[in-house]
């Protein structure tokens, strides 16, 4: 230590650490703000899980007769509100749950332990990555209650807010301009966590930690950084051109005046694409981790696993218009972006196979994070090779904007990214909390879900390849059927939630107290060397890798 | 584990600062929402956040230029602002990739609504070898003055060192009121069509960069005649620089295609 100093001394003291609110408010803990990031995804993801459950309950039967309930009868108002739910909820889900859970609370808590460091190379700034996220959150909620749509509350574009839709044409009111403050807000704050990780992993990886011997996680939050550092800043060009347009008489998406919509489409997917990657590459890491801890065997092939998530992250950039397939594009361009994109389906099959291959032979232990991770093998890969199909640009004329694409993403974020954060959850929330989970309760929440939301979206495959459109509140009967079981699913799911909601409070609250290592030799990270919860500073002394 | 840190890593001190900065930036977008749709409080509740956004700034960074001062920032923890700096950098550069796109989706595939040429019909531009030359030379010149001051850093010649920077800030200023001025002459606004739109939003992005970049040179000049900085620590100095040199480079790109190669008739 250089520069010993008494306020030195006393912050580095062990279980010495700020009390009360100041505590969170003005955090520079990377275990204290991941863990409210933890407790913010949780409440985004409920808001998030009931716009859906309203969704699903009007979808439940032809005809609209749930939502007018809210709209006092006036069917046009209801139509709308469906249309800001869609929206809600994709950005809710998107920005607001699957982002700080992964990245801001797993990755906080635990990727400066694993790479054996007692901090985020810029604490104080790790917590306004976390803080911008509230404000971001309101300005969201409080655009549903706003005028958006021309005498209706709430902005109902979709969550990729395409212009004319999300200009003064489409949506004349101030909700518009609050949701794209809040997409600012909570861009500038992945910004802030972007340089913070990747400096974090770069420069404080303990003594003998080379890049290669780093843990698959660390290198997925590193990979995941990059991508938001370099896609992030367009976003936030392209919706500042939209403020500016609704506001300021620029005409970037005017084609009266020379703009055009299209461009828009480039810019916002630019970033989309590396945003699907950066919503299941943290994913990714910890599936790594679980599988070769319940396998108790090294995952196979390390580097192949590492590399593979760096290409996946290189190829990212470079495939966005396949998401723009139907909007005229020349033939050539969609031939380019084909090939583009079936190109990834190599590094993700690299890793797929990894992970069969790490089991094989393995001494398996199917607790509850294990059943999480072997159920996101199976249905990631069915989201992905549904990807594959959507990749044809020919095949997509036809199912572009169906329910086959809604089920498509559902596979791969609903059951592959939330299976992640839910294994992520049982296998660390003993070395989080100090208490361990029951493990029948996590096991019957693995069944329930794995059930529920198979359920919800195997039947969408169906009604997409059927002709069935995405964001349409109502369909005609042949479609009823389908649309029935994927309600079914949804209920089934929400007492899935409800149960988790349970157990944590359970595990919280009662829960036994969890040793350092309570997965066994499986287990060879650094942060089941330390204390369950790990000490308010770790690693006072670096750790010294082999 | 427990006990007295024997690592050189900088654990910062409980802050309020980015509470604050957060608050007050949830009040400003606020603000910025209702005062765009017309509602009287609008402004005050907008300029209330920002002044809250920038009082933060202020004491943050103070915050970060005390910690310097008390030696928190080690060898170890220079080269993580090296990394953050450089990583921030590249997302502004990112940022401008956004707006670049903008002008050459426009410019290179000019539709019928703008008479399939570029600059569209009717749009008298900017002579690029007049003010915006001379605004090029001045960016240039200041990246050298830049530089004089550095090498007078280095060398511990602390009086070339203010000179440099004063230079340079001097010149950083020039540039911005030549900008003014130009805008103030523009024979097209930033609502006549799509050249508007990208030229003001794009050379508006990069003048409002200057800006920053010349307050962050500013402060070094400041903090240079308070003594701080040293021959062989001086970060805050190197990230001022760097930052200039990057608002050079983005006006070089945006002279070289919005200016030169994007010149059509010439305004009087």
């Amino acid at each position: 230590m250089a520069n010993a100093s008494a306020a030195d001394t006393a912050a580095t003291a062990h279980d010495d650490h700020p009390r009360g609110l100041k505590r969170y408010l003005f955090s520079t803990n990377h275990k204290d703000i991941g863990v409210m990031y933890l407790w913010f995804a949780v409440i985004a993801g409920i808001i998030g899980f009931v716009m859906s459950l309203l969704m699903r309950i009007e979808l439940a039967e032809p005809g609209v007769q749930f939502l007018t309930a809210f709209t006092s009868g006036n069917e046009d108002a209801a139509y709308h509100l469906y249309n800001v739910l869609v929206t809600g909820h994709g950005l809710v889900m998107i920005f607001f749950m699957v982002m700080p859970a992964m990245i801001g609370g797993f990755g906080n808590f635990f990727v400066p332990i694993m790479i054996g460091a007692p901090d985020m190379a810029f604490p104080r700034m790790n917590n306004i990555s976390f803080w911008l996220l509230p404000p971001a959150l309101i300005l969201l909620v409080l655009s549903l209650f706003v005028e958006g749509g021309p005498g209706l509350n709430g902005f109902g574009g979709g969550w990729t807010i395409y212009p004319p839709l999300s200009t003064k044409l489409g949506h004349p009111g101030p909700s518009m301009d609050l949701a794209i403050l809040a997409l600012h807000i909570a861009g500038a704050s992945s910004i802030l966590g972007a340089i913070n990780f990747i400096t974090t992993i770069l420069n404080m990886r303990a003594p003998g930690m080379t890049l290669h011997k780093m843990p698959l996680f660390a290198w997925s939050v590193l990979v995941t950084a990059f991508l938001l550092l370099l896609s992030l800043p367009v976003l936030a060009g392209a919706i500042t051109m939209l403020l500016t347009d609704r506001n300021f008489g620029t005409a970037f998406f005017n084609p009266a005046e020379g703009g055009d919509p299209v461009l828009f489409q480039h810019l916002f997917w630019f970033f989309g694409h590396p945003e699907v990657y950066i919503l299941i590459l943290p994913g990714f890491g910890m599936i790594s981790h679980i599988i070769s801890t319940f396998a108790r065997k090294p995952i196979f092939g390390y580097l192949g696993m590492a590399y593979a998530m760096v290409a996946i992250g290189f190829i990212g950039f470079i495939v966005w218009a396949h998401h723009m397939y139907t909007v005229g594009l020349d033939v050539d361009t969609k031939a380019y972006f084909l090939f583009a994109t079936m190109v990834i389906a190599v590094p993700t099959g690299i890793k797929v196979f990894s992970w069969i291959a790490t089991m094989w032979g393995g001494s398996i232990d199917f607790k509850t994070p294990m059943l999480f991770a072997v159920a996101f093998i199976a249905l990631f890969t069915v989201g992905g090779v549904t990807g594959v199909v959507l990749a044809n640009a020919g095949i997509d004329q036809a199912m572009h904007d169906t329910y086959y694409v809604v089920a498509h993403f559902h596979y791969v974020l609903s059951m592959g990214a939330v299976f992640a954060i839910f294994a992520g959850f049982y296998y660390w929330v003993g070395k989080m909390s100090g208490r361990q989970y029951p493990e029948w309760a996590g096991q019957v929440h693995f069944w329930i879900t794995f059930v529920g939301v198979n359920i919800i979206f195997f039947p969408q495959h169906f009604l997409g390849a059927a002709g069935m459109p995405r964001r349409y509140v109502d369909y005609p009967d042949a479609y009823a059927l389908w649309h029935q079981v994927s309600s079914w699913g949804t209920y089934i799911t929400a007492i899935g939630l409800v149960w988790f909601l349970g157990v944590c409070v359970y595990t919280l609250t009662r829960g036994r107290r969890c040793g350092d290592n309570p997965w066994g030799q499986g287990a060879t990270t650094l942060e089941w060397t330390l204390a369950s919860p790990p000490p308010f500073h770790q690693f006072n002394q670096l750790p010294r890798i082999k | 584990m427990s006990g007295k840190a024997q690592h050189d890593y900088h654990l910062v001190e409980p802050s309020p600062w980015p509470f604050v900065g957060s608050m007050s930036a949830l009040v400003m977008a606020i603000g910025a929402v209702f005062w765009m749709h017309g509602t009287a409080w609008g402004p005050f509740v907008f300029w209330a956040g920002l002044a809250g956004v920038l009082y933060t700034m202020y004491e943050w960074f103070g915050d970060v230029v005390r910690e310097s001062r008390k030696g928190e920032h080690t060898p170890v923890v220079q080269i993580g602002l090296r990394y953050g700096m450089i990583l921030f950098i590249a997302s502004e550069v990112m940022f401008f990739v956004a707006w670049f796109w903008a002008y050459f989706n426009a410019s290179l595939f000019p539709t019928e609504q703008m008479g399939a040429v570029w600059p569209p019909e009717g749009i008298e531009t900017f002579d690029p070898w007049h003010i915006p030359f001379i605004n090029t030379l001045i960016l240039l010149l200041s990246g050298t003055t830049v530089t004089w001051a550095h090498h007078a850093l280095i060398h511990g010649d602390r009086d070339g060192l203010k000179k440099g920077l004063a230079v340079t800030v001097g010149l950083g200023v020039i540039f911005t009121g030549f900008q003014a001025y130009e805008y103030a002459h523009a024979a097209f606004g930033m609502s006549s069509g799509i050249y508007g739109s990208t030229f003001f939003m794009a050379t508006g992005f990069h003048g409002f960069h200057v800006i920053v970049g010349t307050i962050f040179l500013a402060v070094c000049l400041l903090r240079a005649d308070r003594g701080h900085f040293s021959e062989t620590k001086h970060f805050g100095f190197e990230a001022a620089a760097w930052y200039w040199h990057f608002v050079d480079v983005v006006w070089i790109f945006l002279f070289m295609s919005i200016y030169v190669w994007g010149a059509g008739a010439v305004a009087h």
